[in-house]
């Protein structure tokens, strides 16, 4: 199993319980039942109240065995809905932050088609190319796993063909384990090998 | 009454040695005040900001109190180190740090808040430590205002005359700051000429302080870094 996930957290609030194959797995819901914070969860942002979190047989959580690894060794890849790069570094320093060195820097930027932003501050980016950039700075930090939460949310239709492309390159290129969070449909069957349904 | 000269260097000597002396203890205090959450914040909050209520001349007693030889301080200062800090520049070093920290507190609490602490998780989430996530997220981030905080408190320094006077009295050469002297000038016959060229320079030391500091703030407000 890539993702054996049974949690409930923020007093009850948030809840779900699966356990899917690699690929990207879809988590569909509607617009506040807890989505992004049960991504949240999983990446060691918020604590759960019960439950577990595996990933790749790797446990980042067990309430019931004491077990709550913190953010930074979760080996999390997670591309936040408002990409939240810093607005103080460049596009090159971004994509780097979480990376050993810059080896694979090239080739993500020919993957994600950044190399003419690589010198730009991100408040000049359109809305597709942050988050672009933001999906780069997270594959470079070599995680384990990609959270993505509404990757294509906030953009124009130009720009979600552009986003939709990139995640389907990376998705191609990495095979890493893949949560994608959306309330959107033809998003989710257009980039799930399966789907999720939460409840509210 | 001491040359203008030395007047000058004395009240940079003091508002520098003020200024970076507070400056670690105001981010210590602006990071506790913006961060944690604990009982008793109000009252640490109330305390910081004393200074900036209560009237100098208070303040200034106050630091006598506790630096005299026989006050808590004081004796200890006498004893360990074999100085005291009444009537001498150190003194009036520290009257005006504890004028000035509540002022850097602050304008430095208020950059700190201003951060945005999501940043600080995706910093975290792309494996960076707490610590390094304050290192290269956080303080950068609020580094303009800091800055502007230790312009602004480098400007309440050099102005300091209440808590200074009441604290280390008025001595030529080693406690007479630019508003000292300019008193001092004022008490005496023909001393108007001094008082001008004083008043002047205090005024141009301030007011490219506070132009300093809003330029910095500016800076900051448009998301650029100063480091």
């Amino acid at each position: 199993m890539s993702f054996d996930v049974d949690l409930t957290g923020r007093g009850g609030r948030v809840s779900a319980r699966f356990a899917v194959a690699d690929g990207v797995t879809v988590l569909f819901a509607p617009s506040g039942a807890g989505k992004t914070s049960l991504l949240d969860m999983i990446a060691g942002l918020v604590t759960p109240e019960r439950g577990h979190v595996r990933v790749a047989g790797r446990t980042l959580f067990d309430a019931s065995r004491g077990v709550n690894l913190p953010i930074e060794h979760r080996r999390a890849g997670y591309v936040f809905q408002d990409a939240r790069l810093f607005p103080h570094k460049r596009v090159r320093a971004n994509l780097l932050y979480g990376a050993k060195n810059d080896r694979q820097l090239a080739d993500m930027a020919r993957l994600l088609d950044l190399k003419h932003l690589l010198d730009r501050w991100p408040r000049t980016l359109s809305g597709g190319e942050a988050k672009r950039v933001a999906i780069g700075r997270a594959l470079l930090s070599k995680p384990d796993f990609l959270l993505l939460d509404e990757p294509l949310s906030s953009l124009d239709a130009a720009r979600r063909h552009d986003a939709m492309r990139a995640i389907t390159l990376v998705r191609d290129a990495t095979a890493l384990p893949t949560l994608l969070v959306t309330h959107d449909r033809e998003e989710a069957e257009r980039l799930g090998d399966r789907i999720i349904l939460l409840n509210g | 009454m001491s040359d203008v000269f030395d007047v000058v260097r004395l009240s940079l000597l003091i508002g520098g040695t003020a200024t970076l002396g507070s400056l670690p203890i105001a981010f210590l205090l602006a990071w506790v005040l913006a961060r944690w959450r604990f009982p008793g914040k109000v009252l640490l909050d109330g305390i910081v900001h004393l200074p900036l209520v209560v009237p100098p001349v208070v303040t200034g007693w106050v630091l006598l109190l506790a630096f005299a030889p026989s006050g808590p301080i004081g004796a200890l200062l006498e004893r360990w180190l074999g100085v005291t800090v009444l009537f001498r520049w150190t003194g009036a070093a520290i009257a005006a740090a504890v004028m000035a920290l509540p002022l850097m507190v602050r304008a430095m609490r208020l950059s700190i808040e201003a951060v945005d602490r999501r940043l600080e998780q995706a910093a975290r989430t792309l494996g960076a430590s707490r610590w390094r996530a304050y290192a290269t997220v956080t303080l950068p981030l609020a580094a303009p205002g800091v800055l502007a905080a230790v312009v602004l408190g480098f400007a309440r320094s050099i102005g300091e005359f209440g808590a200074t006077v009441t604290f280390v009295s008025n001595v030529p050469g080693e406690t007479q700051t630019l508003p000292l002297a300019i008193y001092a000038a004022l008490q005496q016959p023909g001393g108007e000429d001094q008082v001008w060229r004083l008043a002047a320079i205090s005024v141009s030391l301030s007011l490219g302080a506070l132009v300093a500091s809003e330029a910095l703030v500016r800076r900051a407000g448009r998301g650029t870094h100063v480091l």
